[in-house]
């Protein structure tokens, strides 16, 4: 959908798919690579110090569009929590044959528990299909932001993005 | 119970002293050092008033001091905006009609 | 009577920021604001704030408002909270009254307000029912008080208090029914609005509320679709089942104080309506009154502590304590963070109005 942002309030898979930021599909399948879905132009620019790799560049004028070097990226997780607009997560198509992985931002209480079976969502919070939990890390120095990985089937691959609140 | 316990951002803080506090002559526990109109919500109160001419109620509305939406009469005192006036220990609260009435120690 | 070299009506962002430059350089700072606690609407914002590291992104908004305080108390900056300024007289002696119980005449010879902004009202039958509520006033019962005042609510305004507010209620276990926007586009970040999608809230554009209802509180709402005129279109009422209504329709400055000593004012919509004129010091048309913060412009809180520190060592120089030459330096170093903060799609626009106040201020200063 065209204008999905402005007007769902979440970007459509096609205004993402426009952005520097988002891995081209052969990139998206080939192994575990952060995702910003960050498409306007906002003074912001914690997430090009938090890479390691230097995989992220805004660069001299801190409203440019995130760009992502995907070759860089090594899926370390630390852009995750440090993006301020909790617009990053990780994602890996390969993570078994059946299922992907997803590594998102969640700032809600209660936090699920390593194994807890939840409902993953996409954008705009349908429920896609249930998900496992496989890790939750809420360290003090990401100051409240979890960071919460779960499996789900592949076939929702690029629609998930998060869990239902419990 | 409205309290907000057990939040993603905000850590616990220590637990305020509890005090008592009387609206409408009805004992309320509040915590030390909270606005008046927030015990009043943590204990589910969410009408201050009723205003003078059509005796319509009113809520807290800006709850920063500014709109008078949620005066009450506290000891005596009439038009009090309970949104930054702390609870003190036996303060005695009441639900205000219009403009309310100046209760005097000895004088009415 | 109190007498001091800089008095700063407003302990929010912009008069902190103000009072430790001025502090740092050396000046007498006396720092008033009217309520219990400084921080103005720092302390309800808890969540990463945006900008540059300069601008201490990625940071809580309430830990952004600690550092500040910590940095006043080091400097020692003179505090004089519950002190609601009534007047201002001649344009120099502000009428402070503490406690709501005694009254006193503060002397400065530089005065900066700080003062802030309040929130917009928005009117419809039922409005005035308990439950209907400006969305800081929410946000100041959730973060602040740390209670819950609703527990199902219908935001009206998707700017970025609108879907901030949303987000931290939902975090302080309420439910959004919905936002609603009455223009054909949303107004906040895409961040913020996609984190609020995502957690399940449908937004509606073209919508507003028709009518609140209920006998002592709020329980449901009417709302309605727009045209492109914004007329209520009849037949798409659709009724909501709520408890609590956050609005979130914009902010004017407070700029009553500004008034009263004379400054004169520009009408600016886009800042949020009458402006004190202000120069690229802060400095209003009174000799001795500068500006900073939301009262010169509805912005952001990393603006308002960059006007505030604009506005201090300003008035730090102007009372002898900063050279001309460093004032100008610093001045421009400033406005440089400034410009960045006003770039892109969205400060674009306040960009835009802040050049056509500086030009006016210019001429007229």
């Amino acid at each position: 959908m065209e204008n999905s942002l402005k007007i769902t309030g979440a970007p459509s898979l096609e205004e993402l798919h426009r952005s520097p930021a988002y891995p081209p599909e052969d990139r998206l399948k080939k192994g575990p690579i952060a995702i910003i879905e960050c498409i306007e132009e906002i003074p912001c620019n914690p997430c090009e110090a938090s890479c390691p790799s230097g995989a992220i560049t805004i660069g001299d004028s801190i409203t440019n569009l995130p760009r992502m070097d995907f070759e860089k990226c090594i899926a370390c997780g630390m852009c995750i929590p440090a993006c301020p607009g909790l617009a990053i997560y990780i994602k890996d198509y390969n993570y078994s044959d059946t299922k992907a992985l997803l590594s998102f931002p969640y700032e809600y209480y209660p936090l699920p528990k390593v194994n807890d079976i939840v409902q993953a969502v996409d954008r705009n919070g349908n429920i896609l299909c249930t998900a496992k939990v496989l890790k939750v890390r809420n360290l003090k120095s990401n100051d409240h932001t979890a960071v919460i990985t779960i499996e789900y089937p592949k076939e929702f691959f690029e629609e998930a993005v998060n869990m239902k609140r419990l | 119970m409205n309290r907000i316990i057990n939040h993603p951002i905000l850590d616990e803080e220590k637990p305020a002293k509890e005090v008592l506090i009387f609206v409408d002559d009805k004992p309320i526990v509040a915590r030390e050092g909270e606005m008046i109109a927030a015990a009043l919500i943590a204990n589910g109160i969410y009408v201050n008033r009723y205003t003078m001419h059509k005796g319509k109620p009113r809520g807290i509305y800006c709850a920063i001091g500014r709109c008078t939406d949620c005066i009450m009469t506290v000891d005596g005192v009439p038009n009090i905006r309970t949104c930054v006036t702390e609870v003190k220990e036996g303060m005695r609260i009441t639900t205000q009609k219009g403009a309310g009435v100046w209760k005097e120690e000895g004088r009415q | 009577m109190i007498q001091t070299e800089l008095a700063i009506v407003g302990a929010g962002p912009a008069g902190l920021s103000a009072a430790i430059e001025a502090g740092r350089a050396g000046a007498e700072v006396l720092l008033i604001d009217e309520n219990a606690r400084p921080g103005g609407q720092l302390f309800k914002q808890i969540h990463k704030f945006f900008g540059s590291r300069a601008h201490k992104a990625g940071t809580r908004g309430v830990n952004i408002g600690r550092s500040l305080l910590e940095e006043c108390d080091k400097l020692g900056i003179h505090t004089c909270l519950k002190g609601e300024v009534c007047g201002i007289e001649e344009g120099q002696n502000l009428w402070v009254v503490i406690d709501r119980k005694r009254s006193e005449i503060v002397k400065a010879r530089k005065i900066i307000l700080a003062t802030g902004a309040t929130e917009n009202a928005t009117a419809f039958p039922g409005w005035d029912l308990p439950g209907v509520m400006g969305a800081g006033a929410a946000q100041t019962m959730i973060n602040v008080n740390r209670v819950l005042p609703g527990r199902k609510v219908l935001m009206l305004g998707s700017g970025n208090v609108g879907v901030i507010v949303a987000y931290q209620l939902m975090q302080a276990g309420a439910q959004v029914v919905a936002v609603l926007e009455a223009a054909p586009r949303l107004g906040g970040y895409g961040v913020h609005t996609a984190k609020v999608s995502r957690a399940g809230v449908p937004f509606h554009v073209s919508h507003t509320i028709k009518q609140a209802f209920g006998y002592d509180h709020v329980e449901a709402v009417e709302i309605v679709e727009l045209d492109s005129s914004f007329n209520q279109i009849p037949g798409t009422e659709k009724i909501l089942d709520v408890d609590t209504v956050c609005l979130a329709t914009g902010l004017t400055p407070l700029t009553e104080l500004a008034w009263l000593a004379g400054c004169e004012f520009k009408f600016i919509p886009a800042l949020g309506g009458h402006l004190p004129i202000h120069d690229d010091r802060m400095h209003t048309t009174r000799d001795n009154i500068f500006i900073a913060g939301d009262i010169s412009g509805i912005e952001e809180a990393s603006t308002a502590m960059e006007e505030g520190r604009l506005a201090g060592i300003n008035a730090a120089c102007e009372l002898g304590y900063i050279s001309d030459e460093e004032a100008k330096l610093r001045t421009k170093e400033i406005w440089d963070s400034l410009n960045s903060l006003r770039s892109g799609y969205f400060g674009l626009k306040r960009r835009n109005s802040k050049d056509l106040m500086l030009q006016t201020g210019k001429e007229v200063i």
